[in-house]
């Protein structure tokens, strides 16, 4: 068996690191404990030590390589009686992950800070066959639902899925509006067939269905020729919650039928914000720029094999009741495959939630030809500064991405703002 | 008076040194919060002083007792048992005593400063403490956690006089033994007591208001106890009231209602044991935002109060009331002041509850009964002692193990046991509940031969049809 050796996090928040020296040649033969590399990353340059006695096989990852995301292979240890060519199979090829973010953005406009996003592929990571921690029971609830395990992000030690996490997906409507374009990590950019990877333990071919194919075409449409650019804020929503916990007690206590989820907020929210600045509310074509009089929203739910982005229609004429109970029956229907085209084709700007997740932030990939694309990160307790004095308070940070052709900087940060208002006072969004 | 600590300002001062504001403390500390602590008695609190483990103690000298008088049954001569009241309550304290000055030891160690006095709010972030009258410090935090627990309740006409009336606290330093006993609520602390004194030869009588005994217990398992302590000659009356006591020169006359009819029985002591209420009073309450609903303090999941930077935890809010509790919610509180990572909310239904009488009794979740009114299927087994080669050969051959899984997703939602040492069983069923296993894991899971835990595994299997030894 080959080991791989991977880019190490030393640090909580290293990312990616750079290789400063290999200390071992290909062919050296290595003890446990042996000084392999220098790894410098944001803060320093650590010494990376060999955990196992082996022979080094191959460097992936030459010194001086840069901006290695954490567990990408740099090395491959050979065990005794392995010989090179185990190393070279056990390599990947073009060591994708290694590769520095692509080139910035054309630079345009005194756009605030592209936010130069380490693009984490959010939901991608779990769902390769590497093995989900989660109890019996959840397991088992999971299963009994028709829910992907791999796709629910665990709140119980070390990130383990547990009852309470299954049973948040299945109330927040399944895998719930998750696995935004963005999920799709940036394809290929040429479908080059003399490509195909290789790997020691070979792999199984899953033919595209045309979800998959529409999902491949109009993202890497998107990316290739709409220019993104990106705003983050960070949303305290202590208030909303709180007003949440009371609207839902309220029909608990009339019997009313609704159960408000905090993506409903949003979703109320990004419309009352788009009645403030409704110039984000358009498409761009190169004739004229087309300015949209219904503001729908359309909401990414993750489903099997893809995703889907139904839409709820004039949301900012709708209470949250409405909304709610609407979106719980569009995603129920979307899981089913029983949207009408109507119900998901058209809208004029995406939310994509991956709160549920536990993912902190991303930046989602606009869904053409909307201009806009909002990423919902997890509602979670950190520390902020109130009055010169650090305290905690619920935290929810959102990215907007937009076509720079239609939406400049200043627009994308002025429609934000009006959305965080709206978050962080959610009695405003009576109005 | 000891020397009091010279810091006045902290992250975290904790009021009350029992299991809760101990354990709070020493977790605040290992968090690199500077923590305080101020107890105005006795480090351990009531559980450690005058509650769990002093009864403990009791409770095993009336076992080995109990055990003695069964000598020939093993094979054993001996002649003439007999008991020294005096000795059994001298180590009781001794118990009790040690392991308070150990308390005391952990704290220095976790460098928790702790104050001997009486705590009272004082304004945002101030707490007073007082000894003697006179305030001795003036202590300042950013967090403030109420642990002042409870005390026994007592109802109108029902009033304890620490001579022939008591409460938990003179029935746990009796000079002699009383001839007979009226021992008033059948919850843990009344019948750990009732059981006590029944098997030092008191004749001890019970009085509960609900209809069975161990109220909060799965039915089954108070049927079974109350089969046992009729055995033992233990007189239980329930769905009855004490309507009220008169005192006589060294006996009370209990006036029992059951069944529409009133008597009257004299006894020589009276234990109350009806239940308790929170230590609320002249900590300072008075102008916070701190809600009390029965004289219990009003909390939220993370066991905060109304009033920011005010919390409480333990006997002082609401159930169930027990020592490990108050300890978890103590550490669940601080870790989330300090923003730790993987807090969650206290389950109820993960906390095991032991009661030390003779059948032992233990639970943890939901009883069947409970199960059901949720409108759940359930899956139900069962398995006694008799069935148990350990049992027998322990001569402990009467109990019961029963298991209560939700049919539809094999979750272990509730087990109850009663008979010999369940209360050091019961925590395989608190873990099982905790890793959410389900009935499959457990029946995958190996138990060593032989054993009384055993008869946990065949009580899953039970539930399935598929129990072997019985």
């Amino acid at each position: 068996m080959t080991i791989q050796i991977l880019m190490p996090a030393l640090s909580p928040t290293m990312t990616e690191g750079n290789i400063a020296k290999w200390h071992k040649k290909e062919g050296d033969e290595v003890a446990s404990g042996d000084l392999l590399a220098e790894i410098e990353t944001d803060k320093a340059t650590m010494e990376l030590e060999a955990v196992d006695d082996g022979v080094l096989g191959k460097i992936i990852a030459a010194e001086g390589s840069e901006n290695i995301a954490v567990n990408t292979p740099i090395a491959v240890m050979l065990e005794e009686g392995e010989d090179a060519s185990a190393a070279e199979a056990a390599a990947p090829s073009p060591a994708p992950a290694a590769q520095p973010e692509p080139a910035p953005m054309p630079q345009a406009a005194p756009a605030p800070e592209p936010a130069a996003a380490p693009q984490p592929a959010p939901a991608a990571p779990k769902s390769n066959g590497a093995r989900v921690f989660a109890s019996p029971l959840a397991k088992r609830i999971a299963a009994d639902a028709g829910i992907d395990i791999a796709a629910i992000s665990g709140s119980g030690p070390h990130g383990r899925v547990v009852k309470r996490d299954v049973d948040a997906a299945i109330a927040g409507g399944v895998a719930a509006p998750a696995a935004a374009p963005s999920a799709a990590s940036p394809a290929p950019a040429a479908p080059a067939p003399a490509q195909l990877p290789v790997v020691a333990g070979g792999y199984t071919e899953v033919p595209h269905n045309n979800m998959r194919k529409v999902i491949a075409r109009r993202l890497q449409e998107s990316k290739q020729t709409v220019p993104h650019f990106y705003v983050t804020m960070e949303c305290e929503i202590d208030k909303l919650l709180a007003m949440r916990k009371d609207l839902n007690a309220r029909a608990e206590a009339t019997g009313e039928d609704y159960k408000i989820s905090v993506n409903d907020f949003i979703i109320r929210a990004a419309a009352f914000a788009m009645k403030k600045v409704p110039d984000v509310n358009a498409s761009w074509t190169d004739e004229a720029m087309l300015l949209y009089n219904d503001i729908d929203i359309s909401v990414a739910v993750a489903i099997d094999g893809g995703l889907i982005t139904p839409i709820v229609r004039n949301a900012d004429q709708k209470g949250l009741a409405v909304i709610s109970n609407e979106m719980k029956d569009l995603a129920a229907r979307a899981r089913e495959g029983k949207l009408s085209p109507g119900e998901f084709q058209g809208g004029g700007f995406t939310i994509s939630n991956l709160g549920m997740y536990g993912v902190k932030e991303f930046a989602a990939i606009i869904n053409p030809p909307q201009s806009c694309i909002l990423a919902i990160g997890a509602g979670e307790q950190r520390p902020v500064v109130r009055d010169g004095a650090l305290t905690t308070a619920t935290m929810m940070s959102v990215t907007l991405s937009t076509d720079h052709r239609v939406v400049d900087g200043a627009l994308g940060a002025e429609w934000l703002q009006a959305f965080k208002v709206l978050i962080e006072d959610p009695l405003a969004m009576l109005l | 008076m000891a020397d009091q600590p010279t810091e006045t300002n902290f992250d975290v001062i904790v009021v009350g040194g029992g299991p809760g504001g101990y354990v709070t403390a020493i977790r605040a500390a290992q968090l690199g919060m500077k923590a305080a602590c101020v107890e105005r008695e006795h480090l351990g609190g009531i559980c450690l002083n005058w509650g769990c483990i002093p009864t403990k103690a009791l409770l095993r000298t009336s076992e080995v007792y109990h055990l003695m008088e069964r000598a020939d049954e093993f094979g054993l001569k001996v002649e003439g048992v007999s008991f020294d009241m005096e000795k059994i309550v001298k180590r009781s304290r001794r118990v009790a005593r040690r392991l308070s000055g150990g308390v005391a030891h952990l704290l220095k160690k976790n460098e928790v400063a702790v104050f001997d006095g009486h705590g009272k709010l004082a304004g945002k972030g101030k707490l007073e403490v007082s000894a003697g009258g006179k305030v001795i410090a003036g202590l300042t935090a950013k967090h403030i956690i109420l642990a002042t627990g409870a005390r026994a309740r007592t109802l109108p006409g029902l009033e304890p006089d620490g001579e022939l009336i008591w409460t938990y606290k003179e029935a746990m330093v009796p000079e002699a033994m009383p001839k007979s006993l009226l021992v008033v609520g059948s919850g843990a602390i009344g019948i750990e007591f009732a059981s006590f004194y029944r098997t030092l030869g008191a004749e001890v009588s019970v009085v509960e208001v609900l209809p069975r005994i161990l109220p909060v217990e799965d039915e089954e398992i108070s049927d079974f106890a109350e089969k046992a302590f009729k055995a033992q000659g233990m007189n239980i009356m329930t769905s009855a009231t004490v309507k009220g006591l008169k005192k006589g020169k060294d006996n009370v006359t209990a006036t029992i209602e059951a069944d529409g009819k009133s008597r009257d029985i004299t006894f020589d002591r009276v234990i109350l044991a009806v239940g308790i209420v929170g230590n609320v009073e002249d900590i300072g309450l008075e102008g916070t935002k701190v809600k009390v609903e029965k004289s219990h303090i009003a909390v939220d999941e993370w066991s905060a109060t109304d009033e920011p930077g005010i919390y409480a935890i333990g006997d002082v809010t609401g159930p169930p009331w027990l020592a490990h509790k108050a300890s978890h919610e103590g550490i669940i509180c601080v870790e989330k002041i300090a923003g730790a990572n993987d807090v969650h909310p206290l389950d109820t239904s993960r906390i095991p509850g032991c009661t030390y009488c003779t059948p032992q009794v233990a639970s943890v979740g939901l009883t069947e009964a409970a199960a059901r009114e949720q409108g759940r299927e359930v899956k139900v087994g069962k398995f006694p002692f008799q069935g148990n080669g350990k049992a027998i050969a322990l001569g402990e051959p009467d109990g019961l193990v029963k298991t209560v899984f939700d049919a539809g997703t094999g979750e272990l939602l509730g087990a109850h046991m009663v008979g010999a040492e369940v209360t050091e069983l019961i925590q395989g069923y608190g873990i099982a509940k905790t890793l959410e296993t389900t009935e499959a894991e457990l029946m995958h899971s190996v138990f060593p031969h032989p054993t009384l835990s055993e008869m946990m595994h065949e009580a899953v299997l039970d539930a399935y049809g598929r129990v072997i030894h019985f």
